[in-house]
């Protein structure tokens, strides 16, 4: 069983529901993570829930960022640990400097509370690892600022190193302006960072992980964290195992 | 003692989209105020100083900004140091 690490901040709201994907649906090791944590090593992922920390005061996730169990999530990310942030965990790993680019307004200025259609770019992450590139999710969206900002020159980095990992499109498949539901640039619903094991994405996973919430594709990133991380373990076990018959 | 009161602004960069912006700005049209070219929304935040020995004040609120007070990526700002004895 792995053990995964739900962070909570003063004002964070969907930690339970992240709790219930992993504990109850998926059936792994889940605990609750108070931000004034300084060690994550005991875990095997990490998730960032979404929420209104810090009632969203200053910029959304501009305080939260700063909280003690943030420089332990940065050491928990650089050494290669999965770290999955969702909605305003994607704000505050933005604000942390773990991730690039900003998180605006919407361009509509509304709250927008809805199911969005999501497109896999990639699939060598560890949240993307059980899918294929071009495969379309059906998950919900809940935010007033998804609205994915960075600079041109950001834009091209991200492109170059092929570091969008989700677009909003049409059940189709198709990147269009219609399917972006809050301006962000280039339909950009989800970015990672440099190695891939930092995942920031808008879209809430959480809350369509089993059918009885009206859809169950936000399982499949779960899932995929939990394969990668099988697929990890029996690298390192195949590591031990040659350097045991080497020593012999 | 010195007391230093700081206005510091922060401003959405010019190419930074601002959706408020733009409602204040046809919200006033809308009410006769057709001269109004283009309106944007930023934050005015004072600080009030009362001890300016840890270092230069506009240099510390500056880094201030960097550290929170701003977000580099989406936000320009501008300190202004009011100087006052007490």
């Amino acid at each position: 069983m792995y053990r995964f690490a739900v962070i909570v901040f003063p004002g964070s709201n969907c930690d339970h529901d992240c709790y219930h994907a992993v504990k109850h649906v998926l059936g792994e090791g889940c605990e609750f993570v108070w931000h004034e944590e300084e060690d994550l090593s005991r875990f095997d992922a990490v998730i960032v829930p979404g929420g209104f920390s810090y009632g969203d005061y200053l910029r959304t996730g501009a305080i939260a960022s700063l909280s003690p169990v943030m420089k332990a999530v940065a050491d928990f990310a650089s050494n290669g640990g999965p770290v999955i942030g969702i909605c305003n965990g994607f704000q505050i790993l933005v604000e942390a400097g773990l991730l690039p680019g900003a998180l605006i307004r919407n361009s509509s200025l509304k709250f927008v509370c809805k199911w969005v259609d999501i497109r896999v770019e990639r699939n060598d992450t560890p949240f993307t690892y059980n899918l294929e590139v071009g495969d379309v999710l059906r998950i919900p969206v809940a935010h007033g600022e998804g609205n994915y900002f960075t600079t041109d020159e950001g834009l091209k980095a991200l492109k170059d190193e092929s570091r969008v990992v989700f677009r909003y499109v049409t059940p189709d498949g198709e990147a269009s302006p219609e399917a972006n539901p809050n301006g962000s640039l280039d339909n950009i619903a989800g970015i990672c960072s440099e190695e891939g094991n930092v995942l920031g994405l808008m879209p809430h996973p959480e809350r369509c992980a089993e059918e009885l919430l009206g859809g169950e594709d936000g399982r499949l990133i779960f899932e995929s964290i939990i394969s990668w991380l099988d697929a990890g373990r029996d690298k390192r076990q195949r590591a031990e195992i040659l350097a045991m018959k080497a020593d012999a | 003692m010195k007391e230093y009161r700081v206005k510091v602004e922060v401003k959405l960069k010019p190419v930074v989209l601002d959706p408020q912006g733009k409602s204040i700005l046809s919200a006033l049209r809308n009410l006769g105020f057709g001269e109004v070219e283009d309106a944007r929304i930023g934050k005015l935040i004072e600080l009030t100083i009362k001890d300016g020995s840890a270092g230069d004040v506009e240099e510390r609120v500056t880094e201030m900004c960097r550290k929170l007070l701003s977000n580099p990526v989406i936000e320009n700002f501008d300190v202004k140091v009011e100087e006052k004895n007490v």
